[in-house]
């Protein structure tokens, strides 16, 4: 059996996501002027979350994109919380001071956040209402902290981090009485998941990482070639800076056993995560809560202390924060988890995404021709074309790299058999030759950033 | 290769005296990458800023210049003649369906002929004539149409055989064609270098130029236009032209005031070659093959070769998108259907070799008719944009109409089809836009057959019982953004589909609105007329019905209850609109008018009426469904519901009763059809639209009843020589030349706007008489249907154009409705028209150069008013017997 090509289009394009800022001339005017997004499952169901808001009470949009592992609860719940987390670390004190009082009052809240979702992007609805509540008790604190003006923009996403993975692991602490809530709480905890977001606003761009996610930006240099600029690093056991940090972190004695296999403590790929507590309690912690709940099989939660657990905590949330001030030449920014790293290099992303605005890509070759040509040549030429069903493109340029991620022979070329057959593995074979992929593809409006700089040299 | 396009396609030489302007140029050669440094500030203020700087913008300063404006600002945000402009095929073409655009072409070919003499700038001009080819026998009959309105207006035309066609260009295949039209005064230019010629004579006249400047909005104050924002500081103004091309629709909503201007771009596409190895020559006419969707014009020895494909890309919906921009490049694939046709119309060129494909986007409208005028929500501000790829044809005709617009306060010509207030706020959505032209560019080559529909943007505007006339199989068209029935298919029988129903002879529809009309006739019908514009104005004095007195021209001083026929004239006389008041009260009024007229009539009663909060003008199109109760039993049916008495003593014709009908209270109920035709308009408030007509339809079951559609209420009208406004009547035509005397107050001896037109007219006689002609010799089976724009030959002679036309079932004849103008034999002078010369003559009516003969009357049968109800005041009271 074999998938036909419009059923492999019907497949690639179920996730796609694409939302277009509408234009505004003069002040409002956003530089962003498209994401477009899309993700394709390996595991079932899908471990990665991807997440895209505009900050309503700030300025800024925030694009994050969530691997999960262990199952996709800690990839669910952080892709539903963190921006929230990052946008309220961000609020001027009045506008905190506003929300909290409409809280109490039972009044109607300012809306935080307008979301960018795709349909299938589901919510845990039970348990909305208690985020809210520790949301609340997050920015309460704020409030306590008596600091005006706030944090600046890196150590708002550090603590927004932080404050989340916190949470997270004092949620499945706290004395529960709904079963569904604690069993969430649970599963919350002991799964873990990366996470790359952007914040975008103006020309300044920060990105915040914790795991293995990445995010670059293609860069059109004034010769017209593309270029790449990495804006985080992964987390995981090739990273010289995080084997260091570790070493730093914990005794010499554990140095050789810290990363087993390349995975810390020959468990987990990357280095930074939310949840994961199993590498991040004291042993004593995790029996007691395992032992208190119910049925921790049927919650698929792995119990185990890893080998040589000595000094917990071993992983951390924290985020590295990376700014880049916009110029009018980075074109777009591409967030993804490493199911597409994996397959693709940075240069070949950017290359493609390229290729994709100008349609110079491998689908639909550059009519292979010195000019001159006749019309009578070029016409054969386009009707060979058309016959052979080139015409097709993807219009979403997330799904075009997933395509390539996916089916691209050694040549670096689509071959549709071989995207046939990765399409229709077995589940449990699957996950061995790839990984979920979630990228997310955001578009800046080069204009927008000129007259940025127009209007403030 | 745009940089080498420039200089290809415009061959500039600046021979400009005006020494500012020849400063300008100069800073357009030194600098051509760095930024700019601005020789010439911009003026603090001006009385015209013009906005754009392609062939519209230039031209409309030329021609305001030329009529005397001298303080005339013109901003672009790049330079001259740079977008659209510069990539423009450069086909003058005045083949053209709607007749003020083949006005507008025919000027501009003659201005660009004449404008490198005025100017010194090469504009490029050659005289080549153009050949428009025939693959199928409906696509002849359409050129013949064309054909025979070009004739009539003194610019040759002939249709030619396929081998005359081979005579006239060497590289034709013909195999395939029926014929073709040749015009052989149309011509070809370079378009930037018109547009730049326009600049510098505009300049001359004291025009400033700025370039790389650009308009950020306009500021508006109480409606009107105060000055604009650009990116070099503020210019004060009391005129705003928007001529922005593309740009044209987001500049209109960049203010805080929105001017919806509904246009939108595609990419259209055109390829270049290099010359052939025997060069063209330059006088080669241009071959223009609709039916392969392509065009086809020499070009420095080879030829440029474009078209309008079925499946057009649209771009910019979201407005200016920078990677859009940059994205705009050739794509071949897209450009296979056309290249295909160019090398079936000319298989020898399969050895010509490629110089550049070109994609150049273009803007187009909602009704594929350019848009210009004034906002009606904004004073001062005027628009002239969306040319449908035409806008060499039209830039200087357009151009000079605007400016007539300005300085006069009214164009030479009747220009309401191309009236921006045609459109209203519903024509501005993206996504309609969006969708409707992309099937607009389609169209520019597809046949254009008569009563033809859009498909897209579509059941925007219902009644809420548009499902329970679906239905029962109703046929829908759209006016102003409005579903009305055509007629309804009765069950089992089928029509042909859309595709196979075009056709310029008699329609798959003929017996289905036949047996509507005989209903009409013998029964009653029920047509839902919703759309039609519905204003309720009233005041707490007697300020409506003493501002009205003046601006309607028939006495809507009548006892309440009464229904007025009045026209809404200009100074001149002509009707700006026709419609009927009902005197609701002592002190408020109920205006209906044509479903077109909401944007028009309120813009202009809104500027004329005083700005008083006693006096309240309401649209309230919306609040009604319409229901036109037709036919001899519809008053036995209304009688019935309502128990109220309705005979002609108590409800005579023309009057107006609010009563119940059903359970249903408070109904508006006029005497009145639009049709000339017994019956009832029942205006109902819309949540008891359903109720109402169920009723009614139950009734009505045993006096027959039945649904009817538009079709028949034309057959109806235009048999009783109704005249509609829109199709008939418009800007130019006033009550003296269509015999509705009897609707004006001229022996009142009260003040009313454009009495002293209709007074000297009343005078000295009229130049135009509305006329109506019964065909004698056509066979409605077998001939080509008249529509409207057919050529009337008066003993022989052209004496002017139908505008309407319709089967009349009763009289079992075509009857078209037209004009009559007077010329005199020598010297084509315009004389004055009398009933004798009507009726003095020999008439025939030209149908795609077939020519029919026909009866003209000045009046209408009596034989067809059977029913009178009120001696004396029918709806068509005034009328003589014959």
């Amino acid at each position: 059996f074999q998938l036909s090509p419009s059923q492999i289009n019907d497949v690639l394009r179920a996730g796609e996501l694409s939302h277009k800022i509408l234009y505004l001339n003069g002040k409002n005017a956003n530089s962003v002027l498209r994401f477009e997004s899309n993700q394709l499952a390996s595991n079932t169901p899908i471990e990665d979350r991807r997440s895209a808001a505009t900050c309503l009470q700030t300025k800024g949009m925030m694009f994050g994109v969530f691997d999960g592992h262990a199952g996709s609860a800690c990839a669910q719940a952080v892709s539903e919380r963190l921006l929230h987390y990052i946008a309220v670390s961000l609020m001027s004190r009045q506008t905190l001071e506003e929300i909290e009082l409409a809280v109490e009052c039972m009044k109607p809240v300012l809306p935080i956040l307008q979301w960018h979702k795709h349909p299938n992007d589901v919510e845990y609805r039970e348990i909305t209402s208690q985020y809210f509540e520790n949301l609340r008790v997050y920015w309460q604190h704020l409030l306590d902290l008596d600091t005006e003006p706030g944090f600046s923009l890196e150590e708002a996403m550090i603590c927004a981090f932080k404050r989340l993975d916190s949470d997270i692991s004092l949620e499945v602490q706290a004395p529960q009485e709904n079963e569904l809530m604690r069993n969430i709480a649970l599963q919350v905890a002991f799964s873990g998941a990366t996470a790359c977001v952007a914040h975008i606003d103006g020309v300044h761009l920060h990105v915040a990482n914790t795991g293995d996610c990445r995010a670059i930006l293609g860069v059109h240099e004034e010769d017209g070639t593309w270029s790449t600029l990495p804006l985080t690093r992964d987390h995981n056991a090739f990273d010289e800076f995080e084997i260091r940090r570790l070493k730093r972190e914990h005794p010499r004695s554990e140095e050789k056993t810290l990363f087993v296999n390349d995975r810390l403590l020959g468990i987990l790929m990357p280095s930074r995560a939310f949840g994961d507590v199993q590498l991040k309690w004291s042993k004593e912690l995790q029996h007691s809560i395992l032992e208190n709940s119910c049925d921790v099989e049927a919650l698929n939660i792995y119990q185990y202390v890893p080998p040589n657990y000595h000094t917990p905590p071993y992983l951390t949330a924290e985020p590295e924060v990376t700014y880049h001030k916009l110029r009018s030449k980075d074109k777009f920014l591409v967030i993804a988890s490493d199911g597409l790293w994996e397959m693709l290099s940075n240069e070949k992303v950017v290359n493609l995404v390229a290729g994709h605005l100008t349609e110079l890509n491998v689908q639909k070759p550059q009519l292979a021709f010195e000019k001159p040509v006749n019309l009578g040549y070029m016409h054969s030429l386009l009707l060979q074309r058309k016959n052979r069903g080139i015409a097709s493109l993807d219009q979403n340029i997330a799904t075009h790299l997933i395509r390539h991620a996916i089916g691209s022979n050694e040549y670096g070329e689509v071959d549709q058999e071989k995207l046939a057959a990765m399409l229709t593995l077995p589940e449990d074979l699957a996950r061995m030759y790839r990984d979920d992929i979630t990228v997310t593809v955001v578009y800046f409006n080069s204009e927008t950033i000129e007259n940025y700089y127009r209007n403030n040299e | 290769a745009a940089g080498m396009f420039l200089r290809l396609l415009s061959d500039v030489r600046w021979r400009a005296a005006n020494p500012k302007w020849r400063r300008m140029t100069c800073s357009r050669r030194s600098t051509s990458s760095t930024a700019e440094p601005h020789p010439v500030s911009l003026p603090a203020q001006a009385q015209v800023v013009i906005c754009g700087g392609g062939i519209m913008g230039t031209s409309v300063a030329y021609h305001l210049s030329k009529m005397g404006w001298k303080d005339i600002v013109l901003l672009e945000q790049g330079r001259l003649a740079a977008g659209t402009t510069r990539f423009c095929a450069g086909i003058v073409s005045t083949a053209r369906h709607v007749s003020v655009e083949l006005k507008m072409a025919d000027y501009s070919n003659k201005l660009y002929q004449q404008l490198e003499q005025e100017t010194g700038v090469k504009t490029g001009y050659v005289k080549t004539g153009s050949i428009s080819l025939a693959q199928t026998q409906d696509r002849l009959i359409s050129l013949k149409r064309i054909a025979s309105s070009l004739n009539v207006m003194g610019i040759p035309c002939e249709i030619i055989t396929p081998k005359q066609v081979a005579q006239l260009h060497p590289l034709i295949n013909i195999h395939d064609l029926v014929g073709a039209m040749y015009v052989p005064e149309d011509a070809l230019v370079s378009s930037a270098n018109v547009s730049l010629a326009l600049a510098t004579a505009a300049s001359r006249n004291g025009v400033q130029i700025h370039e790389r400047t650009s308009v950020s909005h306009v500021s508006v104050q109480k409606g009107r236009v105060t000055g604009v924002e650009t990116d070099r500081g503020q210019i004060q103004c009391q005129y705003f032209v928007n001529c922005a091309g593309q740009w044209a629709y987001e500049l209109g909503h960049s203010g805080e005031e929105p001017v919806n201007i509904p246009l939108h771009a595609c990419e259209h596409f055109y390829l270049l070659t290099h010359p052939l190895k025997e060069p063209l020559a330059s006088n080669l006419p241009t071959i223009v093959d609709p039916d392969g969707r392509i065009y086809i014009r020499n070009w420095q020895g080879g030829i440029l070769s474009g078209g309008f494909e079925k499946n057009p890309k649209p771009l910019f919906t979201e407005g200016r998108n920078q990677l859009e921009i940059q994205n705009l490049q050739e794509d071949w694939d897209h450009f296979e259907p056309l290249l295909s046709a160019l090398l079936r119309r000319m298989p020898d060129l399969e050895a010509l070799q490629i110089m550049q494909l070109v994609n150049c986007p273009e803007s187009f409208t909602p009704d594929m008719r350019c848009i210009m005028g004034e906002s009606p929500t904004v004073r001062g501000y005027f628009v002239l944009a969306g040319m449908n790829s035409a806008g060499i044809s039209y830039g200087g005709g357009a151009g000079k109409y605007l400016a007539e617009w300005m300085v006069n306060g009214y164009p030479s010509e009747n220009v309401w089809p191309l009236d921006l207030k045609r459109f209203g706020t519903l024509q501005s959505s993206r996504t309609f836009l969006r969708h409707r032209v992309m099937e607009v560019m389609p169209l520019m080559c597809d046949l254009k057959v008569p009563r033809w529909d859009f498909q897209t943007g579509r059941q925007l505007r219902t009644s809420p019982l548009y499902d329970r006339l679906d239905a029962q199989g109703a046929r829908w068209m759209e006016k102003h953004g409005f579903e009305r029935v055509k007629y309804f298919v009765p069950p089992g029988k089928d029509l042909l589909d859309l595709d196979q129903s075009k056709t310029f002879y008699k329609p798959d529809w003929f017996d289905i609105v036949g047996s509507e009309v005989k209903c009409c006739k013998e029964a009653v019908c029920v047509i839902d007329m919703s759309s039609f514009t519905k204003f309720e104005i009233s005041s707490t004095g007697d300020q409506a019905l003493e501002n009205l007195q003046y601006l309607f021209s028939n006495d809507l001083d009548v006892p309440v209850g009464h229904v007025v026929h009045t026209g809404m004239l200009n100074e001149k006389g002509g009707y700006e609109n026709d419609c009927s008041i009902a005197r609701l009260s002592k002190r408020s009024f109920f205006m209906i008018s044509p479903t077109d007229q909401q944007v028009h009539c309120w813009a202009w009663l809104k500027n004329r009426l005083p700005n008083d909060s006693t006096l309240t003008m309401e649209d309230v199109t919306w609040k009604y469904t319409a229901l036109n109760l037709i036919g001899p039993r519809a008053v036995d049916v209304l009688s019935e519901l309502s128990y109220a008495p309705i005979t002609p003593e108590h409800f005579p014709s023309l009057f107006c009763k609010e009563m119940s009908v059903g359970y249903a209270n408070g109904i508006r109920v006029m005497s009145i059809t639009h049709t000339g035709e017994p019956g009832f308009m029942l205006y109902i408030p819309i949540e008891y639209a359903l109720h109402v007509y169920n009723e009614v339809m139950n009734m009505g079951q045993k006096y027959g009843i039945r649904n009817a559609g538009y079709y028949a209420l034309r057959s109806l009208r235009i048999e009783k020589f109704f005249a509609f406004w829109g199709q008939d009547l418009d800007a130019f035509t006033t009550p003296m030349e269509c015999g509705r005397e009897f609707q004006v107050k001229l022996e009142k001896g009260m003040q009313f706007v454009g009495q002293e037109a209709l007074l000297e007219q009343k005078q000295n006689g009229v130049y135009k008489r509305f006329t109506m002609f019964i065909l004698e010799d056509h066979d409605t089976d077998m001939d080509l249907w008249p529509w409207w724009g057919e050529p009337i030959f008066r003993n022989g002679r052209y004496v002017g154009k139908t505008t309407s036309s319709a089967y009349s079932y009763t009289l079992e004849r075509h009857v078209c409705l037209g004009f009559v103008q007077h010329f005199d034999e020598k010297t084509g002078e315009e004389l004055v028209v009398t009933t004798d010369f009507i009726n003095q003559g020999e008439y025939e009516i030209d149908i795609a150069g077939q020519r029919f003969q026909a009866k003209a009357k000045l009046y209408p049968f009596s034989s067809l008013f059977t029913h009178r109800r009120r001696k004396d005041e029918v709806e068509l009271s005034g009328y003589q017997r014959e």
